[in-house]
């Protein structure tokens, strides 16, 4: 599989920005600036970044609680993302979602959902959508492990399937739901044979390499746009932080938080792209100040920015009423 | 114009909708009897169209890209609904019997009410979602529920009770042109009633109650089914010289508030007759809006005519017992009078 510089660029960007991102907003959480929960993408990148890259905006996608990685892999602006989460009139939801709503129409990002398992029937709709409007369009779903144990993700398998849908099922074991370790929670110890079982092709890869991810997508996109139907995709990438922010953790080993960083998406990309002369260090030293700088900026924006006026509170529940 | 029956005029509603606009589809459970999925020689019979044959003959009209018979599995086929709605197109889908909303609660009291407002108005989802309510079939506890007040409880759902085939052709039309999540309930005992109904295509508004009677003495607030055994009532009061004014407020989300309190400031007494449960049920919904804005017009303390706190029985003699009749509803509107 040969990807043009400017793809590899792209990819490390993205991934870059995202874990940037996180990584400032868990800081400034922790100071006190950001209301509500935070739940973090670290040590995930590669998945929602080797799958969006094969995405454009009119495609759709859907995340979970933890979905801001998805959010910056399908191109949400920064700022207005990093405002959404200081609960500002700017936001990308007007300071009215949060975190765990964040959303972003015209980028093809239906919303993080704060429901396990809320998003897959969603995600169909729009898949459904796109055949009956004859677009070519797909739409991928964004599970965790613990999500894929929800009837409801089930249940759009089957209707994926039945209705012979464009849609990608997109299950990303970070070893926990919640506190709960996927080798307890999933029964069958194998969310890819289990998928498998319900009709459609089902596939796991490594969630920290981005080229694996990417190509997985890849064919499973094809397959959606020309009309063959849905796939799942599990990528592994064990989460780097707890499930929340401020999460005590107590049900993980300190060694294995170790042992995961042994694995970091990013140097992973590095490694692969400057050892196989792909790109030169100083692209990929650039972007990362760049992207420093972005966060940085977006994080100062954000904590000056207007706040939403009381009359806000009222507005958008109804169309009209 | 022609006299039409509930389900006639219902199948109106969809066939125009869906004749005017590409992109209003069906989805739920055997809206086309099950044809979609029988053998080919089987095809070729009128399809039954849902469990009482609202949708019967639209899969023949419009194809299963259009008329889509789903499996049983309600999260997935509301949820799907929503998502569509939000990306381009207007579903109507059908969740048979309004007790099934327990299976799929979720799609559509945290998904689709919720979508447009957590967004920031960016998305909009212009669904509907249409069930059967009621009782007096002898359906039994999970088939005879109303639960129309859980959903009014939701912002950001609309929530309409047809009483009528004229009502129920207008509001449905309504339903599907209205760009916001709709839960729209007929009452299963109504299907075969029949009234004039206009051939063409109209809509009646949202939040505007019809006033069926005009009256002086006792304003009676009714809702789907319990309508007709309040206008009954009505009927056979106003030859005791007691003068009723009966509205039907059509839609519980938005309410006619207005209606309400004007017609309670003129007669000063009230009965609401609901046939879902008292707590928390529109019944004691309604009588808190009045307590609270319209204290100083009432002569009487508010007469409320539901079902009791416990599910719908079996026995006919007991759904009987549990149903509001006529003998309630006249005695709670006499005990106002006195």
């Amino acid at each position: 599989m040969h990807l043009s510089q400017e793809i590899l660029l792209d990819a490390y960007r993205r991934m870059r920005t995202i874990r940037e991102f996180e990584e400032r907003v868990k800081v400034e959480f922790e100071k006190g600036n950001i209301p509500g929960f935070i739940h973090l993408y670290v040590g995930q990148e590669a998945s929602a970044v080797g799958v969006c890259m094969n995405l454009d905006d009119r495609d759709a996608i859907a995340s979970t609680h933890r979905g801001h990685g998805h959010c910056i892999a399908k191109r949400c602006d920064v700022s207005a993302m990093m405002k959404e989460l200081y609960g500002r009139r700017d936001g990308l939801c007007g300071g009215k979602g949060g975190s765990m709503h964040i959303a972003d129409f015209e980028r093809g990002m239906l919303g993080a959902n704060a429901i396990v398992g809320g998003n897959p029937p969603m995600v169909i709709g729009a898949a459904l959508s796109a055949k009956t409007l004859g677009n070519g369009q797909v739409a991928v779903s964004f599970t965790g492990d613990g999500g894929s144990n929800q009837g409801t993700t089930f249940e759009s398998m089957n209707m994926a399937v039945v209705l012979k849908l464009p849609a990608i099922f997109v299950l990303e074991n970070n070893g926990y739901g919640e506190n709960t370790s996927h080798d307890y929670a999933v029964g069958s110890k194998d969310m890819t044979a289990r998928a498998a079982g319900f009709g459609l092709p089902a596939t796991r890869v490594d969630g920290t390499d981005f080229f694996a991810v990417y190509e997985a997508a890849r064919e499973a996109i094809e397959r959606a746009r020309n009309g063959e139907g849905p796939s799942v995709i599990e990528t592994v990438a064990i989460r780097w932080h707890g499930h929340f922010l401020g999460d005590p953790q107590v049900y993980r080993s300190k060694a294995e938080q170790v042992d995961i960083r042994e694995h970091d998406p990013l140097e992973k990309f590095k490694a692969k792209t400057l050892g196989d002369d792909l790109l030169e260090e100083n692209q990929l030293d650039h972007i990362d100040q760049d992207v420093k700088n972005l966060v940085g900026q977006a994080i100062s924006d954000a904590s000056t920015a207007e706040l939403p006026s009381v009359d806000d509170l009222l507005t958008d529940v109804y169309t009209t009423y | 114009m022609a006299k039409k029956s509930y389900r006639q005029a219902l199948n109106e509603a969809l066939r125009q909708e869906m004749q005017r606009d590409p992109t209003v589809i069906l989805a739920g459970v055997d809206i086309a009897g099950g044809l979609s999925s029988a053998p080919e020689d089987v095809r070729d019979t009128k399809g039954s169209g849902g469990v009482l044959g609202v949708t019967g003959g639209l899969l023949e009209a419009f194809g299963p890209g259009r008329v889509i018979e789903t499996p049983i599995t309600e999260s997935a086929t509301i949820g799907m609904c929503a998502g569509a709605a939000c990306t381009g197109l207007r579903p109507v889908a059908d969740l048979m019997f309004v007790d099934f909303l327990g299976v799929c609660f979720d799609q559509i009291f945290n998904q689709a009410a919720k979508l447009r407002y957590m967004f920031g108005g960016k998305a909009q989802v212009p669904m509907v979602i249409r069930a059967m309510v009621g009782g007096g079939l002898n359906a039994a506890a999970q088939h005879s529920q109303m639960l129309h007040s859980l959903f009014t409880h939701i912002p950001g759902l609309k929530v309409v009770l047809p009483s009528g085939p004229y009502d129920a052709k207008g509001l449905l039309i309504q339903a599907i042109r209205d760009n916001d999540p709709v839960i729209f309930l007929e009452h299963k005992a109504l299907y075969d009633i029949e009234e004039d109904v206009p051939d063409e295509s109209y809509t009646l508004p949202f939040g505007e109650a019809n006033f069926v009677t005009d009256g002086d003495d006792v304003t009676v607030i009714a809702f789907s089914k319990m309508v007709h055994l309040a206008k009954a009532v009505a009927d056979k009061l106003s030859k005791d010289g007691i003068s009723v004014e009966l509205l039907d407020p059509r839609t519980t989300s938005p309410l006619d508030e207005d209606s309400i309190l004007e017609s309670v400031e003129k007669t000063g007494r009230v009965v609401i007759v609901d046939e879902g449960h008292l707590r928390c049920g529109l019944a004691a919904d309604i009588a808190a809006l009045i307590a609270s804005k319209a204290f100083h017009d009432l002569k009487a303390p508010i007469g409320l005519v539901t079902a009791p706190h416990t599910p719908v029985p079996f026995a006919p003699v007991l759904e009987n017992a549990y149903l509001p009749s006529e003998d309630k509803i006249e005695a709670a509107m006499r005990k106002v009078m006195v």
